[in-house]
């Protein structure tokens, strides 16, 4: 075994063991751990298995059930953009088409470069502000196509988007 | 040992400090983040420093005018609070420099006041958009600073819980619950007194409150907005639930991604912890309560009331058979309540003002207020506490100013995406629990999406139907398969090539699912088609035989996420044989 691979086995036992509440649970474990390193690796779910006392099955059936777990390394960039009825009667499609031009994606999906990901959200809780998007954890109201593209276009040769301390 | 009485008191003292120099208040609650309170908050405490001001400036929640985020408050001392709408960064500094250090309050900027009059500035009680509200569950939110016990005490926080363990016994706790009227706020509307009668006869020394706040409905987001403004109120309001049933502990369940909930709602538990306000022997008393935050993964089934519990157990959240009902076998086959954020948020005020001043609000059958989340195309979006019996077109034209597109109002979507809609010729019904169900819509958790004439019914109902598809746990076929189904249905009607057949094959795919499914979400899944149908058969029918949408809002092709689910079973589980497990 590399020591990369035990350096990840560590963060994620160090994840799954940090949890603050005194309920741990597969679930609980494995949104630890998407939190900590930003995707489910094959290694997490062993990790997950070993420190509940479930199967490895189990805990793969608790995974592959919500849709905010990712099984592959997410992009520099996360951009979640809004579906909820309310952003889609102000014009969320709009938005969506300009995020995909402007990735090149034809939907879901992580550019080739890995430098993005792109997420449709089933709503973002923000419908007082709707469209909304949410770009690296830094959420955005009364969003136009132009804006999108502009958010975006800012970030294609800076580091990940950090909200202001 | 805390008593009730030295917590009040430091509290007050506190409370009053604070009133001894300015206070600026920066709503920095989810809907004021995404209009950039953050970056206020900054500039304020920036130029506050800059000019070596004694002022405090604090984040606080949501008052519910989401529509005037980033909204700032500034209270002078024996002052009242003057309130300033759509602040930005250089406007914040501007406020400083003339109401701070030149005493002009700018009537020009202000939205309203609190509290008494200034010259020149309409009292914010005089506003449309506040006029009508009543405000109970959401009393302290976008006043106290989330999260600060003492700013909840010192407005009356606490009151209820110390009056039920000092005062009463457990059966008149409920009693009271009962005669207040209160029923669930989470979209089933049952009488809150009655489930707790249910769990506090059950048998066992474990039993629990399940506090739901996942929330996944688009378009309704006033849980969240409780947890993030003023979380106490829930921790209150279920620890005095747990004393009147005999529960050992709550969960409050939140969706994983909702940071302000979480971390408040997190902090205010510790909190109480420390001031003897959880834990054992609460305020010196027999009584011992235990609370904790529970987080689900992104699926909107999970807040269903048995699949809940399947999350919180950490499973796949699928719904349980009933019976057994959760009040015998719950929460790891414990006895469980499930009672939504809103209605345990409305407790401590019933249990110190009383049962019976609650019910002299509201109509004959519901009681109390209704906590209404406006959005869509609505000129004044946010989250309003109003009396129940207010027609919906006082709701949607005074309080929210009509559409605000020039064009009226075609149609509302209401109680989440299996509500349906209503359309316009509905808006003088009553908004009460029953009324609006006999009109065909459902008041859920209080979410209204106001749409215009520009809105093609086709269009709408197919982002609903999608969402559904998409949040379809699984467990059920006819949920599952219909969805999907009426989906594919409603792809070929929205692109002009629907069939003669189709809205036939879809009231049978509805029947079915309607019959053979576990749970509401498969139950009430053609519930956005039925309304629709009834309310705007015109845009199907020019769909089905002019082969055109009426407004050209639908697209073709729609970008909707993926589809099945589970995701990438072949090429991970392939490469990672677990054979030797």
């Amino acid at each position: 075994m590399s020591s990369s691979d035990e350096a990840l086995r560590q963060r994620i036992r160090q994840a799954i063991a940090s949890q603050p509440q005194p309920t741990v649970t597969v679930l609980s474990s494995l949104l630890a751990v998407q939190d900590a390193v930003g995707w489910l690796p094959p290694e997490a779910i062993e990790e997950v298995a070993r420190h509940t006392g479930a199967t490895v099955n189990d805990v793969w059936a608790v995974a592959s059930f919500y849709t905010n777990f990712r099984f592959t390394p997410p992009g520099i960039h996360t951009i979640e953009v809004c579906w909820g009825p309310t952003c889609h009667l102000l014009g969320a499609q709009a938005i969506l088409r300009a995020v995909q031009e402007a990735l090149g994606l034809p939907g879901e999906g992580d550019t080739p470069d890995k430098r993005f990901s792109l997420k449709l959200n089933t709503c973002l809780g923000a419908c007082a502000q709707a469209p909304a998007l949410l770009l690296d954890h830094h959420l955005y109201g009364r969003v136009t196509p132009e804006q999108a593209r502009r958010l975006l276009q800012g970030l294609n040769h800076t580091a990940p988007h950090q909200e202001a301390p | 040992m805390t008593t009730y009485a030295t917590l009040a008191q430091e509290a007050r003292a506190h409370w009053a400090a604070l009133h001894e120099r300015p206070w600026i208040r920066v709503g920095t609650a989810i809907c004021g983040k995404a209009a950039g309170a953050q970056e206020v908050l900054h500039a304020l405490r920036r130029a506050v420093e800059r000019r070596g001001i004694p002022a405090t400036v604090t984040p606080v929640g949501c008052i519910g005018l989401c529509f005037a985020e980033p909204l700032v408050d500034i209270q002078k001392p024996g002052r009242p609070r003057i309130f300033y709408q759509k602040v930005t960064p250089h406007l914040a500094a501007t406020l400083v420099e003339d109401y701070l250090l030149q005493d002009n309050p700018r009537p020009d900027l202000a939205l309203g006041t609190l509290g008494g009059r200034v010259e020149g500035i309409a009292p914010l009680e005089e506003h449309p958009a506040w006029k009508p509200q009543v405000r109970i569950a959401t009393r302290n939110c976008g006043t106290v600073e989330p999260a600060n016990l003492a700013h909840y005490i010192a407005n009356g926080g606490y009151q209820g819980l110390a009056k039920a363990l000092t005062e009463m016994k457990p059966a008149q706790v409920i009693e009271e619950v009962t005669k207040s009227g209160l029923r669930g706020r989470g979209g089933a509307a049952f009488s809150t007194g009655a489930k707790w009668n249910f769990l506090a006869r059950a048998p066992g020394p474990v039993k629990y409150i399940l506090v739901n706040c996942e929330e996944g409905d688009p378009g309704a987001f006033n849980d969240k907005g409780i947890l993030e403004s003023d979380p106490f109120t829930l921790i209150e309001g279920c620890t005095i639930a747990g004393y009147a049933t005999g529960a050992t502990k709550g969960y409050v369940f939140i969706r994983h991604g909702h940071e302000g909930p979480i971390t408040f709602t997190r902090k205010a538990i510790q909190e109480a912890y420390k001031a003897g306000l959880l834990g054992k022997n609460i305020l010196g008393s027999a009584f011992s309560f235990d609370m904790e935050v529970a987080l689900t993964g992104e699926s909107y089934v999970s807040g269903e009331e048995t699949a809940l519990m399947e999350a919180i157990e950490g499973k796949r959240a699928m719904p349980r058979s009933r019976p057994p009902f959760p009040a015998q076998v719950g929460l790891w086959g414990k006895p469980s309540n499930i009672n939504n954020v809103k209605t345990l948020s409305y407790v401590p005020e019933v249990v110190a003002r009383g049962g019976a001043w609650f019910a002299s609000i509201g109509t004959e059958k519901s009681k109390g207020t209704a906590i209404v989340c406006l959005s869509g195309q609505v000129a004044r979006p946010g989250w309003y506490e109003v009396p129940f019996g207010l027609t919906l077109r006082r709701v949607v034209e005074d309080i929210g100013g009509g559409t605000g597109t020039g064009r009226p109002v075609k149609l509302l979507q209401t109680g989440g995406p299996l509500g349906g809609v209503l359309g316009a010729e509905r808006l003088d019904i009553a908004l009460d629990f029953d009324g609006m169900a006999q009109a065909g819509a459902i008041f859920g958790s209080g979410g209204i999406i106001v749409a215009d004439t520009a809105t093609c019914a086709v269009d709408l109902v197919r982002n609903l139907v999608a969402f559904c598809q998409f949040e379809s746990c699984g467990k059920c076929f006819p949920c599952r398969l219909g969805f999907t189904h009426m989906l594919e249905v409603l792809d070929r009607i929205a692109a002009g090539q629907g069939r003669p057949s189709d809205l036939e094959a879809m009231r049978t795919i509805g029947q079915a699912m309607s019959l053979g499914s576990l749970c509401g979400h498969g139950q009430l899944g053609f519930n956005p088609v039925h309304s629709a149908l009834r309310f705007c058969a015109e845009d199907f029918r020019i769909h089905l035989e002019e082969r055109r949408c009426p407004t050209g809002a639908c697209e073709p092709r729609l970008s909707l996420p993926k589809r099945t689910r589970p995701e990438p079973v072949g090429g991970w589980y392939a490469r990672h044989s677990y054979a030797h497990h």
